[in-house]
């Protein structure tokens, strides 16, 4: 049996008296691809932004249910949240690099957590940095501003932020939504390469998750409908629901 | 008259009067500005510069020999104008944070109006206020004759510019777009980390440029004064002082002196003075929040 690293246990949700997420039960196995797919409103992004409690920012969200990240319970009190989020790491559908320096944006992290050498804040950055493909493009210009990358150079910038915090599961929430297919393909590839780190991403995009993921869970109306290897899902779906919405009957 | 001519006329006599309220504004402060150049800069033809800048001793009713020496009062002014502001600065960037990042949504409704209301009481109110409560306080605590100076005026002036302060952040800390705290929640950061890694450095200019206007209003500031700072000419040589800002002078002199005459002439340059240092940091704060908000915008 390969590892679970995140369990979620009848996990639901509420936006005021709105029902977003309905008994969800899942498992995310470690160091493997999970996309969650399914129509818009479905509730997929939230689901993702349950796992590092990033829902903790809504004042009027409420939560039943558990979620285990390594067989423990991310909501209980003992539950220190920002190294939670040190170890479940988030890339936002538009891309969003501090207006700070390309250097600073990368060592945000890591100062964060009180590295304040500067050679090994150096070897952080540009590891980082080569593990996006971003450092070849920015070596020369690490004190300009990150805001003046393209679209696709912030995105990955945004990733090797996160990586700088040495995650080990990353949630990639519509990463690509905003990029062009150049830009897009190249985090596909880097998604490939990340082989000891997690990441769920959420994709409206069929093919995206055919093409980077192993495994697949179709949310529709804030429920879990089917999840299963990803060639399983898309070649012999089990439930109607799936067949109808991977074939392009809705969406 | 067919209806629509009619209404045609209506269209162009409404644009003319709109037209017309906004050039009259700018008439005003041109005009202003001439008269005060013009009254002042008359009375430049008997005081030199140096004299009128670098002398402490204003005393222009001596009948041998008249000083015109503003550095004292200068002095007074720029007291009051920092001492203000190093007690408002600190209390309006916290409350700013505050309203805008931490205080519930019930709480926000209930205190930003609350600030607002500061600004709406008279600056004579709030000048018998302090002379009632603050200065004996002030006087005791110091062991000191008299409360009436440079420091129980630079707290009260304090007062009169935090809402300026306030509300001008807090708008700006509100600019800044949920990406960035996302962002920086995202990768580990506390709620206090991210108000000062983050959301401090992106809104910082324009923090500055509310300070600014704040300073504009403490330097502009006359009634307050004129009740509390104790009015002394001599130069003050601490904070426990009695001072004469140039604002309280032109209000006690203005009244004593003859139209036209060489003292009335000194009393509009010092008028002048005070008319472009703050009419330069309203420029320039204005210029600052504008680009700001233009940046946060464009961010977005």
């Amino acid at each position: 049996m390969p590892k679970k690293i995140i369990k979620t246990e009848n996990l639901n949700l509420w936006f005021a008296n709105k029902k977003i997420l309905k008994e969800i039960n899942l498992e995310i196995v470690e160091n493997k691809i999970t996309a969650i797919i399914g129509p818009s409103g479905c509730g997929k992004s939230t689901f993702v932004r349950t796992l590092n409690r990033m829902n903790d920012l809504i004042p009027s969200c409420r939560i039943t249910g558990n979620v285990h990240y390594k067989g423990k319970n991310i909501f209980s009190p003992e539950t220190d949240v920002t190294n939670l989020r040190q170890n479940i790491g988030q890339v936002f559908q538009k891309p969003n690099p501090f207006p700070k320096s390309i250097f600073d944006n990368i060592a945000f992290g890591p100062r964060l957590y009180g590295e304040k050498n500067k050679d090994k804040l150096k070897n952080i950055v540009e590891e980082s940095l080569e593990k996006v493909g971003l450092w070849k493009e920015v070596k020369n210009d690490l004190a300009k501003n990150a805001l003046s990358l393209s679209g696709g150079q912030q995105q990955r910038l945004c990733l090797a932020r996160t990586l700088a915090t040495k995650p080990k599961v990353i949630l990639m929430d519509e990463p690509c939504s905003a990029l062009d297919p150049l830009s897009t393909a190249k985090i596909e590839d880097l998604m490939q390469n990340l082989k000891d780190i997690t990441i769920v991403i959420v994709t409206h995009n069929m093919q995206q998750a055919t093409r980077v993921s192993h495994f697949t869970g179709f949310f529709l109306m804030g429920k879990l409908i089917e999840f299963g290897e990803t060639k399983d899902i898309f070649t012999k779906p089990q439930n109607k629901k799936t067949e109808d919405y991977i074939s392009g009957k809705f969406g | 008259m067919s209806k629509r001519k009619w209404q045609q006329l209506k269209e162009t006599i409404i644009k003319y009067f709109f037209g017309i309220n906004g050039v009259i504004s700018i008439l005003v402060l041109l005009g202003i500005f001439l008269f005060l150049t013009k009254t002042g800069l008359q009375s430049f033809e008997k005081i030199s510069l140096s004299q009128f800048f670098l002398e402490k001793e204003w005393n222009p009713t001596s009948y041998n020999n008249p000083q015109w020496g503003i550095l004292a009062m200068l002095t007074g002014t720029i007291y009051i104008a920092l001492g203000s502001l190093v007690i408002a600065v600190p209390i309006g960037i916290a409350t700013s944070i505050y309203l805008s990042e931490i205080a519930s949504p019930i709480m926000r409704e209930l205190l930003k109006p609350a600030i607002e209301m500061i600004a709406a009481v008279p600056s004579v109110v709030l000048g018998l206020f302090g002379l009632i409560f603050l200065v004996p306080i002030i006087s005791t605590f110091f062991r000191i004759s008299s409360g009436l100076n440079a420091l129980s005026a630079s707290i009260l002036v304090a007062i009169m510019v935090l809402p300026t302060i306030i509300s001008i952040s807090e708008d700006i800390i509100r600019e800044v777009p949920q990406e960035y705290k996302e962002a920086s929640l995202a990768l580990g950061a506390t709620r206090w980390e991210t108000i000062q890694k983050v959301i401090l450095p992106v809104s910082a200019s324009g923090i500055f440029a509310s300070i600014m206007l704040g300073l504009g209003r403490a330097i502009g500031e006359t009634m307050l004064v004129l009740i509390i700072a104790g009015n002394a000419q001599a130069f003050p040589k601490s904070f426990l002082d009695p001072v004469r800002p140039i604002t309280a002078n032109i209000a006690i002199e203005i009244k004593e002196v003859v139209t036209g005459d060489l003292h009335y002439q000194a009393l509009f340059a010092t008028g002048l003075l005070l008319f472009m240092i703050t009419f330069t940091i309203n420029l320039v704060s204005d210029i600052i929040i504008h680009k700001q908000l233009k940046n946060l915008n464009h961010e977005k």
